[in-house]
């Protein structure tokens, strides 16, 4: 309702109202300051897209990412790889007979492929093992876990999170580890041989270090107390329902036991995608004059507790060299090979044309 | 003749009329008085209460849909086990609200303030016979009111007596409807020597009056006095007998007046509309944009929730061995749970519509409004003002204008008068003096004259003001003849020392002529015509001398006339009319209203930016018309179509003549623009062609047609015409009907944004109807005005440069941020569980990163950049007013520009996504076999998403100050420090240890780093591309055209 006020302050009418004093008083604060900022004016600089400077980065790029496209696929390509299918889908399959294995059937059901591999892997071999159409990505999976029991806390051993129910409790014991995704760790044991001559050479399959260093030293730790006597301190918990045994029986050696089982440790870092694969075993190579797998007879001892026949899953081993890049995977190769040529065609075909346009341009200004 | 229906929107007529009792007194007690209940002279402009303020603003906030959609999901979270925490919407949320309610609280508070001192300002009120002191609030209907010079009226009175014996008193209406001469007005007859403070307290009275009604030039009333022992006498009462709350007692003492409307009833008060909150276009285009948004949400929430429910139907996809469901989750019913999990996606992909959006354009528009006041160029040196932003809702508004309506005194002129030139008998005098606008104006013209007759003999005008005022004394002023628009021309009757009796008349040249010998005219004319054509208001002088018996005659029927009850003016006129006749012309004076500063130059920038300026003026028409010629809004071949009262006549056949008239301009502009003035709209206005002048009574005749049904359609014929002309002058307007010239042009189709600027009272109305309500500083106009400028001119800077840079940044900022929120958080987050794992509701990310990428990760940049950008400096945006084209209409804000950011952030969508996703075919990235779990994929994904996204915005950042190379650095830089940070510590009061090390492993991998590169330049690589072409083609355009288009605007 400023109208109202308006007349008694309408300096027009009063040439001596409030209007001069005030003027006269805030003169001095209401002047903008001139400085850059407020006015505007800071010293900026101007970049301007034009094709005369694109064109040049369009080619550097393309001549840039078409080398190292092409290294990255030579490298892809250097890497030897090996999958078996073992889940026994096939009636032919060896493994057919474990199809519908439980999680408590005993004794475990066991079987054995062979396989041949054509090429020597000379480098280190990585063993993993592979599962589809597993969601270890749901959410409620994803969630279902405790990771300050994980670390150690005493606390939440006995009391572990409401987050991994329904692994939560078990005839009124906590779980240790709780949750779903320890619950559902993959128990299958591989065993890899060497068929030299009808005799099987056990291969030694290196089960340390196939995790995360932080995750092995900082992020899992097993309860405070007597390392040397896991069982005193998991007295008060109870084993996972599916678990065979409980997590202090995971291993013999104290550094890979409990909460610190590298296996378990992998299982319970969970895959991004539903087919996916975990490193299993290591096989490192013995010396520089032989391959770490020469070509050959091999068999695959699978003792098959895993059930994945149920949501239609499948599983796999996979034998694996590694390069600078890690496991074989063409895309990257493939997709800087691709974008680099786009861009060196493109900057050829807009040379193209900024050059015809230049031309025309000044002949099309007469007409104009 | 104002419309009646003026007031329609605000005022509820009521039927009937009040009685009010002059002093409370009782006339008698045979008449039964029925008490009848007045509001109270209180002003309330505030909207609140202490009590009703917290319900008040939130029930108002809540109606926003973007705050009513955030409290819902907020409460969704709350209730419903959700994959967000309720803190990430409810704290950003709480943010707002707080923020909002204080901001409004204030203004809330600084208007009961502004109440208050009107309040409680003193007025003094007759009672008892004794003069009492009050607060303006307790004012009754039926007190007595005592006024002195110089104070303005507390409230409507009906003027009763007045310390000039004869009966009356100057007001100026100044800040009512902007004329700022004074008028007269009459107290009533029988009460007029009632002028102390016992008289006046002895008059047994009562008034009726009709019910308040907002039309400031009308009012009807009767006025019974009684005296003791006779009948009472009974006197009409017109709009001359009332004195306005907010006009000003000017040259008399004192005044007593009986209140009549008090409050929110006085003619003021009806006149003023409420401060509505406005809304630019840029708010309107986010929530159209919101409402798609909506959509898109709730569909695929419901495309979620089935495919997800289809591939559950498989049982082992539900629930397989190694994913069991809790015992609440088995028991939950399947509708039930249906409907969680329904508002469970909701909540996910409440990213979509962010808060944090609301948060950034609320504090780019209040930190970049300082900008407008710190510019020194809109600052004055005169009066020591700069610019003044009161709203910073609406800055960008300022480059969307395409109706300027201006008001004419004060804003266009300086409003003083500067005397130019006179010629007296064909002889030029030149002098550079100048008067004010005002009576004294009128007087010293015509005292004036009476020199230049004087000075005649010895032919020299050399110091008129020297001679003026002591003449002044030694003349005895019988009678003056009040101007009106009719006559347009006033006169003095005045008495020398030497007894001669002379009648000097002032007026148009029109009018002057025929009334003067006609062989003394030739000479004069040539400099009237000449002045005239340089946009001078001319002024003719006349005189004509008395004999003492004419005198006498003249003095007894002017008195007659003006105690007239009937037919007063009228009688007045004709007498008036027999007096003026048979006059010798003396000269002709030239003054200018001057002209403000460049302000011909503003309107042409603002017509070449493709605005059409209209002026409304409470002014003549002749006045208003030579200053829209001197300020180029008409030029010389402009051809002007007239719709006034002249034009039109007075006659009962005026709406024929009206119908015939708007045909014939309609039928005239048609052949002018054929069908296709769509595209004309905003185009290049190269030959102005055609000017419309409408005054006032013609503008209500044609607005409030009476019953006849057939002319109601002269409101879209005449809105036709309107638009067809480049520019309007609207004169003799009342405060209301500016406001509906503006809300009728606003609601045209389009809904074409409108500016209004004006400086007095009578431009509060307009300025308030207007989307852009511009002030002038130091005026009462500028308080109620959105922004407040010292000077016409500023407002090409203002409109031009500011408000061009404001639309380009804010609505930038609004592509960039849905682009940045909706589309790339997501579609990846969408994708990642419909087409490949179709699972549950898992956020991709860290929910950490959720919350942090909108507030800190990619929030500084865009807010940097919209404070800082100038994609075209200000000296070429100030320059050339044709930039200020490309972006009307809301160009940056249409759904072509959105669409082409939504398909960029679905292209990099899925680009982010497949790329990772093809990645991790083989999870094992490093060299030495171990793999990466989805925690890594997420942040892979974040990271390229974060470097994109502020990328993209460096790429569109033309203009680098170190303010955008330290934010946009600065936050690539934070956001790794903070990657590290996060997942370097095992944070004890966090569930789950998620980021552990992820991002510090992530960045050992060279693949990563190679995905991360490569993904981020294929993401961007359109864009690039798009530039490099869209420079291409404009090179191209500017070849040619360039030519013709700087020759435009140096013609312009």
């Amino acid at each position: 309702m400023a109208v109202n006020y308006s007349a008694k302050e309408d300096a027009d009418g009063h040439p001596s109202g409030g209007l001069g004093a005030a003027g006269g008083g805030a003169a001095k604060t209401r002047k903008p300051d001139n400085t850059a900022f407020k006015q505007q004016r800071l010293p900026a600089w101007q970049p301007i897209l034009t094709a005369g400077t694109v064109l040049p980065a369009f080619f550097v790029i393309g001549l840039v990412f078409i080398p190292i496209g092409i290294g990255i696929f030579v490298t892809s390509n250097n890497i030897r790889e090996y999958e078996i299918d073992y889940t026994g889908i096939e009636p032919t399959s060896p493994c057919n007979k474990c199809l519908n294995v439980s999680w408590n059937s005993t004794p475990s059901c066991t079987c054995t492929i062979n396989f041949t591999l054509d090429h020597p892997f000379e480098s280190n071999v990585f063993m993993y093992y592979g599962l589809s159409n597993f969601y270890q990505n749901h959410r409620r999976y994803v969630k279902s876990r405790d990771d300050s029991q994980l670390n150690g806390d005493n606390g939440s051993l006995l009391n572990p999170s409401k987050e991994c129910e329904p692994y939560r409790t078990s005839e009124n014991k906590p779980i240790a580890p709780c949750g779903a995704i320890a619950n559902s760790m993959f128990n299958d044991t591989l065993v890899l041989y060497r068929i030299d001559n009808e005799t099987r050479i056990p291969i030694h399959l290196n089960k340390k270090g196939i995790a995360w260093w932080t995750d092995k030293n900082v992020k899992f730790r097993n309860p405070s107390g007597d390392a040397n006597n896991l069982t005193a301190l998991f007295q008060k918990t109870t084993k996972p329902v599916n678990w065979p045994k409980p997590v202090y029986m995971l291993d013999s050696d104290p550094d890979n036991n409990g909460f610190i089982n590298e296996d378990f440790i992998v299982w319970m870092r969970t895959a991004a995608l539903p087919t996916f694969r975990k490193l299993y075993r290591l096989i490192e190579r013995k010396n520089n004059l032989q391959p770490t797998l020469e070509a050959g007879q091999y068999s695959l001892d699978i003792t098959y507790n895993y059930p994945v026949h149920s949501f239609d899953g499948r599983k796999r081993m996979i034998l694996s060299t590694i390069s600078w890049m890690g496991g074989k995977n063409p895309f990257l190769g493939i997709a800087y090979i691709t974008v680099g040529s786009i861009c060196f065609f493109l900057g050829v075909v807009l040379l193209i044309i900024h050059h015809k346009y230049g031309n025309r341009n000044t002949s099309a200004d007469i007409p104009n | 003749t104002f419309s009646t229906g003026l007031g329609r929107f605000i005022y509820k007529k009521r039927v009937g009329t009040r009685t009010v009792l002059v002093g409370h007194r009782p006339v008698s007690e045979t008449d039964a008085y029925v008490a009848q209940k007045f509001c109270d002279n209180r002003i309330v402009s505030s909207k609140y209460t202490v009590w009703n303020f917290l319900p008040k603003n939130l029930f108002e906030q809540f109606r926003r849909i973007a705050n009513f959609y955030f409290l819902i999901i907020f409460l969704v979270q709350v209730i419903v086990d959700t994959p967000t925490s309720p803190v990430t919407s409810g704290l950003p949320l709480f943010f707002v609200i707080t923020v909002t309610a204080i901001k409004q609280g204030y203004e809330d508070w600084l208007r009961h303030r502004a109440d208050n001192e009107v309040n409680k300002s003193n007025v003094f009120v007759i009672e008892n016979a004794k003069q009492v002191r009050k607060e303006s609030e307790k004012i009754k209907v039926g007190d007595i009111v005592e006024v002195k010079a110089d104070e303005t009226f507390p409230c409507d009175l009906i003027f009763l007596a007045s310390s000039s014996p004869d009966g009356t008193c100057y007001v100026t209406t100044a800040s009512l409807d902007g004329e700022s001469n004074f008028k007269t007005h009459y107290a009533v007859r029988d009460t007029t020597v009632l002028c102390t403070h016992e008289t006046i307290d002895s008059l047994a009275a009562t008034i009726e009056c009709e019910q308040p009604q907002p039309d400031l030039y009308k009012f009807v009333g009767r006025i019974n006095i009684y005296r003791s022992n006779q009948e009472p006498i009974a006197r009409s009462l017109g709009p001359e007998n009332l004195l306005l709350k907010g006009a000003t007692l000017k040259n008399t003492k004192k005044i007593y007046g009986v209140a009549v409307y008090t409050g929110m009833e006085t003619k003021m008060a009806l006149n003023y509309q409420g401060k509505s909150q406005k809304r630019s276009a840029v708010e309107k285009s986010i929530n159209a944009f919101l409402v798609v948004y909506l959509c898109i949400l709730l569909s695929k929430a419901t495309v979620c929730t089935t495919m997800k429910y289809v591939w559950q139907s498989n049982p082992f996809n539900d629930e397989p061995w190694y994913n069991e469901k809790t015992k609440k989750e088995k028991e939950a019913f399947k509708v039930l749970r249906m409907f969680t999990d329904f508002l469970s996606f909701m909540v996910l992909f409440n990213f979509i519509i962010p808060v944090s959006m609301y948060v950034t354009v609320e504090m780019q528009k209040f930190l970049g409004s300082f900008f407008i006041s710190w510019d020194k160029e809109m600052y004055d040196e005169e009066i020591k003002e700069g610019a003044l932003v009161n709203t910073s809702d609406l800055n960008e508004e300022l480059g969307q204008v395409e109706y300027v309506f201006t008001d004419k005194t004060g804003t266009l002129t300086e409003n003083s008068m500067e005397f130019i030139e006179c010629c007296i008998d064909g002889h030029k005098y030149k002098e550079s003096i100048s008067e004010v606008d005002g009576p004294l104006k009128y007087y010293g013209k015509a005292e004036k004259c009476r020199e230049e007759l004087f000075l005649r003999p010895s032919g020299c005008l050399s110091e008129p003001r020297g001679f003026f005022f002591p003449s002044l004394k030694s003349y005895q002023l019988l009678h003056i003849l009040n101007f009106d628009p009719v006559r347009r021309r006033m006169s003095v009757i005045v008495r020398t020392i030497t007894g001669i009796l002379l009648l000097f008349c002032k007026g148009a040249d029109s009018s002057i002529f025929p009334r003067v010998q006609q062989d003394e005219i030739q000479q004069t004319k040539a400099h009237v015509d000449r002045n005239a054509m340089d946009g001078y208001r001319t002024l003719c002088v006349a005189f004509k001398e008395f004999s003492q018996e004419e005198y006498d005659q003249i003095d007894k029927q002017l008195c007659e006339a003006k105690m007239a009850l009937q037919d007063r003016e009228e009688k007045m006129a004709k007498v008036f009319e027999d007096i003026e006749a048979n006059m010798h012309l003396i000269g002709a004076t030239a003054v200018e209203d001057k002209l403000q500063e460049q302000a011909a130059e503003t309107i042409e920038a603002l017509h070449a930016a493709g605005m059409k300026v209209w002026v409304l003026t409470g002014d003549k028409m002749e006045t208003a018309k030579s200053t829209c010629y001197a300020c180029r809004l008409f030029q010389t071949n402009t051809e002007l179509l007239e719709l006034t009262t002249k034009m039109v006549g007075d006659s009962e056949r005026r709406e024929d003549r009206l119908h015939e008239l708007l045909m014939e301009y309609h039928k005239k502009l048609l052949q002018e623009f054929p069908k296709n003035s769509g595209g004309l709209k905003r185009s290049l206005v190269l030959n102005q062609e055609y000017g419309l002048i409408i005054d006032g009574s013609t503008l209500s005749l044609i607005l409030n047609p009476s019953q006849d049904s057939s002319s109601s359609n002269y409101k879209t014929i005449f809105l036709q015409i309107c638009l067809k002309c480049t520019a309007v002058l609207c004169c003799r307007m009342a405060p209301l009907q500016k406001a509906q010239i503006v809300r009728m042009v606003k609601s045209t189709k389009g809904s074409p944004i409108t500016l209004s600027i004006g400086d007095g009272a009578n431009d509060v109305s307009m300025i308030l109807e207007a989307h852009v309500g511009i002030g002038k500083e130091g005026r009462q106009a500028s308080r109620n005005s959105d922004y407040a400028v010292p000077k016409f001119k500023h407002l090409r800077k203002l409109l031009l440069a500011h408000g061009h840079l404001y639309y380009v940044r804010i609505a930038h900022l609004v592509q960039y941020f849905f682009y940045k929120v909706r589309i790339c958080i997501h579609l990846t987050q969408f994708m990642f569980f419909l087409p490949l794992t179709i699972k549950s509701i898992k956020p991709l990310y860290d929910a950490a990163y959720l919350t942090m990428y909108n507030i800190c990760f990619t929030s500084l940049p865009i807010l940097a950049y919209s404070l800082l950008e100038q994609h075209i400096n200000i000296e070429t945006l100030t320059s050339d007013p044709q930039l200020y084209m490309k972006i009307s209409d809301n160009a940056m804000l249409q759904w072509k520009p959105f669409l082409y950011w939504t398909f960029l952030g679905a292209f990099e969508g899925l680009v982010f996504f497949f790329g990772v996703y093809f990645l991790f075919q083989n999870s094992s990235l490093e060299d030495n076999g171990k793999v990466f779990g989805n925690w890594t994929f997420g942040t892979i994904v974040f990271t390229i998403l974060v470097f994109t996204v502020t990328l993209k915005l460096a790429l569109d950042t033309r203009f680098w100050t170190w303010m955008n190379h330290f934010v946009i650095w600065g936050s690539l830089a934070f956001y790794v420090f903070f990657s590290f940070f996060w997942g370097g510590v095992i944070w004890p009061f966090l569930k789950q240890q998620r980021m552990y090390f992820v991002f510090a492993h992530m960045v050992t991998s060279l693949s990563a780093w190679l995905a991360i590169i490569l993904l981020i330049f294929i993401s961007l690589f359109p864009e690039i591309l798009l530039i490099v072409f869209k420079n291409v083609r404009r090179k191209a355009q500017v070849r040619t055209a360039y030519a013709p288009c700087t020759l435009l605007s140096y013609f312009s």
